[in-house]
């Protein structure tokens, strides 16, 4: 309860990666949600993956759509709930070069290549596993963290950076004239790792019917419209079993 | 695996004895598949390494149908020059429920090979092992050709 007697709002906060084209349609998902779950729902989002980290350790986070390294955590340390992943939007990695870039394959690579990543976790890896085949690793390239895939971008455009890290979406999603100037080095394609939609577990007599409503976002036209603005087209039910699939996935890459 | 699966390629027909005793022949050509740029090869087992799922990936490097691979021992895909003792490390490693790494040169149903640096952890549900989890990704030449050095030396 607040002061004034009013029952305190979940908190509810998207993973940092999200394209910030996206940021009013959380909004309009933060809403949607709380007339459909009848909760006091407050969205807050985070900067970068240090503040949102900090946060869940404060255990401030209630709801959160987190990435699939943070969701891993959540659910195996914090014991956070899976209520449902975006139908058909797997998390896949991008590794670019500058369109000029005399290097067309990973194998090409060398000693001392300069990276540019972000704090994102699940990118990072998995770049950093795209280049492994170049015998590259912490050690032998120079890592140079951005605060976001558009600075990873520029970049490599004024050659800052050798090659870059970008979640695949919004590698995708990039202004045609950036991409013009980029050349994707190699994509990965591994097709089981997804954001997961989560609520901490002492909201767990309440995830059935935040489950439920968020299954059926989509049949209700301002829930897909809602959708559609941070380019969801659904939410897809995730098995338990499913859940400690990726856990064992990320725990198994996570060297 | 038969003579047949080689497709009139000249293979070397191996003897294998796996550490259950059971023997079986196999057939070997001296031809390498890539291993496909992004991919990971995911493959999951029950405590007795039977296999109990097969990514695309898996079933698509390995050249046995989905079919073929589910129910049978992961040393299917076992090369003869591998030596046992890598996989006594690793099951050991498991059964202690610790990450296994390393490096492994598998057998494709037509007699060809891959290598994969591969990372294998157990399946905890409930503090139960339930099974174990192998994930392969591309690796270094310059890694497996290490590892063909040392492989030859335990062999």
């Amino acid at each position: 309860m607040n002061a004034d007697g009013a029952p305190t709002p979940l908190t509810f906060t998207v993973s940092p990666d999200f394209n910030v084209k996206h940021l009013p349609g959380w909004y309009v998902v933060n809403t949607w949600l709380q007339r459909h779950t009848g909760e006091s729902i407050r969205l807050q989002t985070f900067d970068d993956f240090a503040t949102l980290h900090r946060a869940l350790l404060g255990d401030h986070i209630d709801l959160i759509y987190a990435n699939a390294f943070d969701a891993a955590r959540l659910v195996r340390d914090h014991g956070f709930i899976a209520l449902a992943r975006p139908d058909g939007r797997p998390d896949e990695a991008v590794v670019a070069v500058n369109i000029s870039s005399p290097v067309h394959e990973v194998e090409a690579l060398g000693v001392n290549t300069r990276v540019a990543s972000t704090d994102h976790p699940d990118v990072h890896l998995m770049g950093m596993i795209l280049i492994e085949s170049a015998d590259l690793g912490p050690e032998t390239v120079q890592i140079h963290r951005y605060a976001n895939f558009v600075l990873v971008a520029k970049a490599l455009l004024y050659d800052d950076a050798d090659i870059g890290f970008f979640l695949a979406e919004t590698f995708d999603e990039m202004s045609p004239t950036i991409r013009s100037q980029l050349r994707v080095l190699v994509r990965s394609e591994i097709f089981v790792i997804s954001h997961l939609f989560l609520v901490h577990p002492r909201l767990a007599h309440r995830a059935d019917a935040m489950r439920r409503s968020l299954l059926m976002m989509d049949a209700d036209p301002k829930g897909m419209a809602a959708l559609d603005d941070v380019g969801i087209r659904r939410w897809a039910e995730v098995e338990p079993e499913e859940v400690d699939f990726m856990i064992d996935l990320m725990d198994a890459l996570d060297d | 695996m038969t003579p047949e699966d080689l497709h009139g390629e000249e293979g070397v027909e191996h003897l294998l004895t796996y550490a259950d005793g059971f023997r079986r022949r196999v057939y070997v050509v001296d031809r390498e598949v890539p291993f496909p740029d992004g991919r990971l090869v995911v493959s999951r087992t029950d405590t007795n390494g039977v296999i109990t799922h097969a990514n695309e990936s898996f079933v698509a490097m390995s050249g046995y149908s989905a079919d073929e691979l589910i129910g049978q021992q992961h040393y299917i895909l076992r090369h003869p020059d591998m030596p046992s003792e890598v996989f006594r490390q690793l099951w050991g490693t498991v059964a202690r429920r610790q990450k296994w790494h390393g490096y492994v040169k598998n057998l494709c149903k037509d007699g060809s090979y891959y290598w994969v640096y591969a990372s294998v952890v157990a399946n905890v549900r409930d503090g139960a092992v339930l099974g174990y989890t192998s994930v392969r990704r591309k690796p270094s030449r310059r890694m497996v050709e290490d590892a063909e050095v040392t492989y030859a030396a335990l062999k």
